[in-house]
């Protein structure tokens, strides 16, 4: 039988690996990759909680529906700045962008 | 620990190593959606199938493939110093390491969940329903808000700087950039 604990750590060791590529990676858009990663682990501790929890509610569920409708919002935002980014830069080389005005 | 949980939770973690050490763009794209698949089936294996379903259409069919839409109009970096990571790449793993390890102690010294079983019968999707029209009504209209202000957001922001500022410009303008722009479209759930 699996645990909660087991999908805990599964979700904590997920948010680590999208943590230290968001941290290390020098693509912006694999940076943003990383971020999806994090969010992703958060949606896995929602439903581990909800599935385990005392209340028979759909609180869980609801709550993850609308985390990945918000998630996919951050994700059609941040890649069009990141194009934007792109034209202005014409690079995504984030150790290439350090100049906040020009 | 079952073995379903056990390849899922592989598939998971080799899929997100995968997307974040990977050299060549296009493989991170792909071994993301690998990524999001085994999530979508814990998902399905804890009894959330329309989170499941939704994690399918939305993370796969839309932000994956979003993703790779961003590689491909962007370029790569410089092929001269083809380093995937940066120059400060230990001390980020490092500092993800400690997160980790202060993420797996919590879990380990509060004990929680310990003397949880997994509840059996989930929600069906017509409950679902059901509480979205009633009691989650405002944060539906909200969510419904966010998505359009997202994706104006989204083709005001990747539109091109060098615009034309003719006289006609006010005219066709917004038209020409949702034409152009890959966003609209795939992303309600």
């Amino acid at each position: 039988m699996t645990t909660l604990q087991s999908y805990l750590l599964l979700s904590a060791l997920l948010f680590a690996i999208g943590f230290a590529g968001a941290v290390t990676r020098r693509n912006a858009i694999i940076v943003l990759v990383g971020i999806e990663l994090m969010l992703n682990a958060a949606n896995l501790n929602f439903i581990a909680f909800w599935r385990y929890g005392a209340g028979d509610a759909a609180g869980g569920v609801m709550f993850v529906i609308f985390s990945i409708a918000v998630a996919a919002a951050e994700a059609a935002v941040g890649l069009a700045l990141i194009i934007a980014v792109y034209r202005h830069f014409k690079t995504v080389n984030l150790d290439r962008i350090h100049s906040m005005k020009g | 620990m079952n073995p379903g949980f056990s390849i899922l939770a592989l598939i998971v973690l080799m899929g997100a190593v995968g997307a974040m050490t990977l050299r060549n763009l296009v493989h991170c794209a792909l071994s993301l959606a690998v990524t999001f698949a085994g999530l979508a089936g814990l998902y399905l294996a804890l009894g959330a199938e329309f989170v499941g379903l939704a994690q399918v259409l939305v993370y796969i069919g839309a932000v994956a493939i979003l993703i790779v839409f961003a590689i491909l109009l962007t370029r790569p970096l410089d092929t001269a110093q083809a380093r995937p990571f940066s120059a400060t790449w230990v001390a980020g793993l490092a500092v993800a390491l400690i997160v980790f390890g202060v993420l797996s102690m919590a879990i380990h010294r509060s004990g929680v969940g310990a003397d949880r079983v997994a509840l059996s019968g989930g929600v069906t999707v017509r409950e679902i329903g059901d509480l979205l029209m009633t009691w989650y009504v405002v944060p539906l209209e909200v969510v419904g808000l966010l998505l359009t202000v997202a994706l104006i957001g989204a083709v005001i922001i990747a539109l091109r700087e060098e615009a034309p500022r003719a006289e006609d410009a006010a005219g066709d303008g917004p038209g020409k950039g949702i034409g152009k722009e890959k966003e609209p479209g795939h992303r309600e759930p």
